[in-house]
């Protein structure tokens, strides 16, 4: 009986490596007997994970090996690795992989950072003065709900299709998002802030730079966010369309050559990157606004 | 230090499709310089409107606001300010939150430091100054916004409920606080509060203010906060004056409560 007793109360841990797999209970999940409904209790299952990566990458190598599908619709394992190797040293149509990818993430910075330039003072110009208000906002209401790649064609017709056009292309993209998110800051300020900061006797200025404007940071910073995601969906789907150069252009022309390998290599490189900037942008984020939800 | 004077102040809201709020109605006030004057009264009497109107945030349907002879007619550095929470810069450490009344106004950088440095180790955070504020915890951060408040040494200091959000013991110590603050300084104080006891304690005065319209109601002159600078607050909130004049007013509160509350029921 007292065997029992103890043993109830001190359950083995599970091993350190099926805990990181994420198929055993951790020391906080351990506790809670609600697990199912409560999303923090929910193991990650890491190890599953791998065995659908795994069993993907298998697939892949089976599929193509024994020829059940086609090498045009979806190349063997063997043919990307070759492909990655010469696209690595030699590039593609004389271009370097890597000025490929520089250049769409080029566009996209650039975008953004008109975007901002212009758009965090239209936002919080919108958010503290109704002449700006009134004047922006029946322009901002109806451009926002227009998806950015309906405005292409527009844009070629207005500026052709070079450097300039597309950056302003993700220059619109962002400026939108951008003044949204400013306004959106300005209307977040607790009023209590603000009656303070007058009441220690700051100017307007001042309570515009030292109070709005670091309380608009979190949500400027969720619009930098968005901005850049939407900004890269957009800078491939505008290279897709006409250009010569970035990865868009890159798996574009591939296809007319039927080089199925380097279209898989792009968009593989596409995802890489699209993961990669939200990363960077959170990490960004917990540095910049540490004080964010904690107020 | 400058007498204020609330002079025949009324405050009509009007709310669209709604009947209008008379949140204050001909009231009238006078602080002597140096006074600390404490206002009680059940929820939705005007107090917070009332301190508004002080501080300058909002201007009075009618009458005016005078400290010595000036009008009031906006918020200004005079009139400081502290709030029940959420008033602090949470992107700002401490010691920044404190120095903000003196940067703003363009004061030279040693003076800030000195300044700040004291009022740190009169709340007793000399050892937090550069942690960020929402590190803090409830009783700190209202010291800090006391700090921030004092920096800017305002002729008045407007409270509205200054620790209505702290737990009983952290409270406790803070009133000794603001009293040991208030007897230091000299300022001329209103703070709003809740806490009957607090009220009694902290106020040399003690507005008693009733709801629809807002109104004063009553007011007492109480010896309670020059006992506390003598005595401990535990043995000032045990004497049987004290605890008469808490029962007085409690009663005198709940009253007003139920009246409301069957004027609700009855419309
Ligand atoms: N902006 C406003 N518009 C309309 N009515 C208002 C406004 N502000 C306050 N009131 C009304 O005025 C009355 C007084 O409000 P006030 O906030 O001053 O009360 P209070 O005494 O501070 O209450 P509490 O103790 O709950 O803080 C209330 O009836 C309230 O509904
Ligand atoms: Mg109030």
């Amino acid at each position: 009986m007292a065997d029992q007793k103890q043993a109830a109360s001190d359950k083995k841990p599970a091993s350190n490596l099926a805990i990181w797999l994420g198929l055993a209970d951790n020391s906080f999940t351990r506790q809670k007997t609600v697990k199912f409904g409560d999303a923090s209790a929910v193991n990650s299952g890491r190890g599953y994970g791998i065995i659908t990566v795994a069993a993907l990458l298998l697939l892949w190598w089976v599929a193509t090996a024994f020829g059940w599908i086609k090498p045009i619709y979806w190349p063997s394992f063997g043919s990307v690795a070759t492909r990655l190797d010469t696209l690595w040293t030699d590039g593609f149509r004389n271009v370097a992989l890597w000025d490929h990818v520089a250049i769409s993430v080029y566009r996209v910075l650039s975008g953004v950072f008109y975007g901002a330039l212009v758009g965090i003072p239209l936002g919080l110009a919108m958010g503290l003065s109704s002449v700006a208000r009134g004047v922006f906002d029946p322009v901002v209401e109806f451009i926002r709900p227009i998806p950015p790649l309906a405005l292409i064609p527009l844009i070629i017709l207005w500026f052709g299709i070079d450097e300039f056009a597309k950056i302003f292309l993700l220059f619109l993209a962002s400026l939108f998002i951008m003044t949204i998110a400013a306004r959106a800051g300005v209307s977040s300020v607790n009023i209590s802030k603000v009656h303070a900061a007058y009441s220690l006797g700051a100017s307007k200025w001042q309570v515009l730079t030292r109070v709005i404007l670091p309380n608009a940071l979190p949500e400027i910073f969720t619009g930098l966010r968005v901005s850049m995601g939407v900004c890269w969906g957009t800078v491939v789907a505008a290279e897709l369309v006409a250009a010569d150069r970035g990865v868009g252009s890159m798996i574009m022309i591939a296809k007319n050559f039927l080089q199925t390998d380097t279209v898989v290599i792009g968009i593989i490189i596409i995802g890489i990157i699209g993961f990669t900037i939200e990363i960077l942008m959170r990490q960004l984020e917990k540095w910049l606004v540490p004080w964010r939800g904690k107020s | 230090m400058k007498a204020l004077n609330v002079d025949d102040v009324s405050m009509v809201f009007t709310v669209p499709g709604g009947a209008d709020v008379h949140a204050l109605e001909n009231v009238n006030l006078k602080l002597e310089p140096g006074e600390l004057v404490s206002v009680l009264g059940p929820s939705g009497c005007g107090k917070t409107t009332l301190l508004n109107i002080v501080a300058g945030f909002l201007s009075p349907t009618r009458g005016q606001v005078f400290l010595d002879d000036d009008p009031v007619t906006g918020p200004s550095a005079e009139r400081g300010m502290v709030f029940q929470q959420g008033a602090l810069f949470e992107w700002m450490s401490v010691e920044k939150n404190v120095a903000f009344g003196p940067s703003v106004a363009g004061k030279p950088r040693a003076e800030i430091k000195k300044t700040v440095d004291h009022l740190l180790s009169v709340v007793g955070l000399e050892d937090f100054a550069t942690k960020p504020v929402y590190q803090l915890s409830g009783g700190m951060q209202q010291r800090v916004a006391l700090a921030r408040c004092l920096a800017n040494d305002p002729e008045v200091i407007l409270m509205d409920e200054p620790l209505g959000a702290l737990d009983a013991l952290t409270r406790e110590k803070m009133q000794g606080l603001v009293l040991k603050l208030w007897k230091e300084t000299g300022k001329t104080i209103i703070l709003i509060t809740h806490s009957v006891e607090e009220a009694l304690f902290l106020g040399e005065r003690l507005i008693v203010m009733a709801p629809r319209p807002g109104r004063i109601e009553k007011e007492y002159r109480l010896p309670f906060a020059e006992m506390g600078l003598k005595k401990s607050p535990r043995d000032v909130k045990a004497a049987p004056a004290f605890i008469k004049n808490r029962e007085e007013i409690l009663s005198m509160i709940w009253e007003m409560e139920e009246e409301i509350m069957g004027r609700q029921e009855a419309s």
